[in-house]
């Protein structure tokens, strides 16, 4: 069908589909209604029972636990497969390192972009990895502080050239980095069965409530997470990052994997 | 008035599933993508929320003070985060897909690789990069 | 409902239909970013701190460089 059969077919289903939806969600309590839920009971338990105050950090990783192991390695896998994606093909080559843009000479990095983004690299990495270790007892945890760390790379690159982040590290240490991330949180549930108890279970000590060392298992499942999300964020901007600056269209004469499509 | 958070969440919706069908660029297609998931994270959140109740962090307020509900913040918590690297999977496979062909259309991919005629004739975006020998068919 | 979260619904609603009807990619990585950062001041204002935390750090900046990245690659290297 052409563009505009398709237009108008679609216009006609959204209709349908946003009046079937008002009326579904005409059904929902009035926003804002207070009525009891699971959640609200859970925000009376989770300080006495576990001893954590951000009681979201508790549903993450002590009593849904085990969902969001499965949404790490979401993660992992869409790191995965855009490293899979993203790889050199045989018909490129790398080529000569510089940032360019389309049409235009390239200006030198300026005075002000290098002293802020050197300036702002320490403090966010300290803020990141305070994230992290306080994800159980203020707004925070693995998932945001593994971003803001990764932020922190983002702005050395900015800051200086690509080969900066090659002495910052390699791609190898990365990838390890990020299977030991994503191991230590199936570990530490592996301890939960190592003390007798269930996969996951809280077996540590629970502390006290609003010191750092609460909370049982939860800070090291931040730590491992924290780890993933950083080395999975980096190794993704790597590799979209080697692909537009070294990679670069090789000549026709190194066969390619596949036969053309004519 | 209080219907308002789900009409947005219904709109928003609407919206991002049109710029996906109407869309003749595929960046376009995975942006508007996004916006579709942040429909779903404005439902839960208006799901959760209550009138009065403050943030379910108890770090400076008394552990019996009512609080919002926590359950639907876990699950858009770590939705956010996994949904942009799935969308950063889709910008890569946008980005080999514009190598092998110099096409980022929708339309024109739609006859890739058979080459197989669509009523319409639609027309590719090449910058003339195009590799494999296929390039989209002008006119 | 507040005026507060009328506003900042409304603001959604608008950024959300603003990102959609631009249509080069390049302008839209912009909109989107503004669009993550509206979407973090909704989740605050839902009483949402740790989504909002997430929103903003990756719909704002996470975001808009993988398609900034993305662009740099289709617009075309040095031949």
């Amino acid at each position: 069908m052409t563009v505009r059969t398709r237009r108008a077919v679609f216009l006609l289903a959204a209709a349908v589909l946003a009046a079937v939806l008002a009326w579904a969600f005409g059904g929902l309590p009035h926003f804002g209604a207070s009525r009891p839920s699971s959640g609200l009971t859970l925000n009376q338990l989770a300080v006495p029972q576990r001893h954590i105050t951000d009681v979201v950090t508790a549903v993450n990783f002590d009593y849904r636990g085990f969902d969001t192991l499965g949404e790490e390695f979401i993660f992992f896998a869409a790191v995965l497969g855009t490293a899979l994606i993203l790889r050199p093909k045989l018909a490129e080559r790398p080529g000569h390192v510089a940032d360019y843009a389309t049409g235009r000479a390239v200006p030198p990095t300026s005075d002000a972009v290098r002293v802020i983004g050197l300036g702002l690299t320490p403090p966010t990495v300290v803020f990141g990895l305070y994230v992290i270790a306080h994800g159980h007892l203020t707004p925070g945890g693995g998932f945001q502080g593994g971003v803001v760390v990764a932020t922190a790379v983002l702005l050395i690159y900015l800051a200086g050239e690509f080969e900066d982040l090659h002495g910052l590290y390699t791609e190898v240490a990365l990838e390890r980095a990020e299977a030991i991330g994503a191991a230590g949180y199936v570990g530490v549930g592996l301890l939960g069965l190592a003390a007798g108890g269930v996969f996951l279970q809280n077996v540590l000590p629970l502390g006290q409530t609003g010191s750092v060392f609460s909370a049982g298992v939860v800070p090291l499942i931040n730590l491992s997470v924290g780890l993933e999300i950083t080395a999975g964020l980096v190794l993704l901007l790597t590799n979209f990052l080697h692909q537009v600056i070294v990679l670069r269209p090789g000549a026709r004469s190194a066969p390619t994997a596949l036969p053309p499509r004519v | 008035m209080s219907f308002l958070p789900y009409a947005v969440a219904i709109w928003l919706f609407v919206v991002g599933l049109y710029g996906i069908v109407t869309s003749r660029n595929l960046l376009h297609q995975i942006i508007s993508l996004s916006v579709l998931q942040a429909s779903t994270y404005v439902l839960l959140l208006a799901i959760g929320f209550r009138r009065g109740a403050a943030a379910p962090v108890f770090a400076d307020i008394p552990a019996n003070r009512a609080a919002v509900d926590p359950i639907v913040q876990a699950l858009s918590l770590t939705d956010v985060v996994v949904g942009a690297t799935v969308t950063a999977l889709l910008l890569a496979i946008a980005v080999q897909l514009h190598k092998r062909t110099g096409s980022l259309d929708p339309e024109a991919l739609r006859r890739w690789p058979e080459g197989r005629e669509t009523e319409d004739g639609a027309r590719g975006l090449s910058d003339g990069r195009a590799t494999h020998g296929w390039r989209p068919p002008t006119g | 409902m507040s005026a507060l979260e009328i506003t900042i619904l409304l603001f959604v609603g608008a950024g959300g239909t603003c990102v959609v009807a631009t249509r080069d990619p390049l302008r839209q990585a912009m909109v989107a970013s503004l669009f993550g950062i509206l979407l973090g001041i909704l989740f605050f204002v839902l009483q949402a701190p740790d989504v909002a935390l997430s929103e903003i750090v990756v719909g704002a900046v996470a975001l808009p460089l993988m398609i900034l990245l993305s662009l740099a690659k289709i617009r075309g290297g040095p031949r």
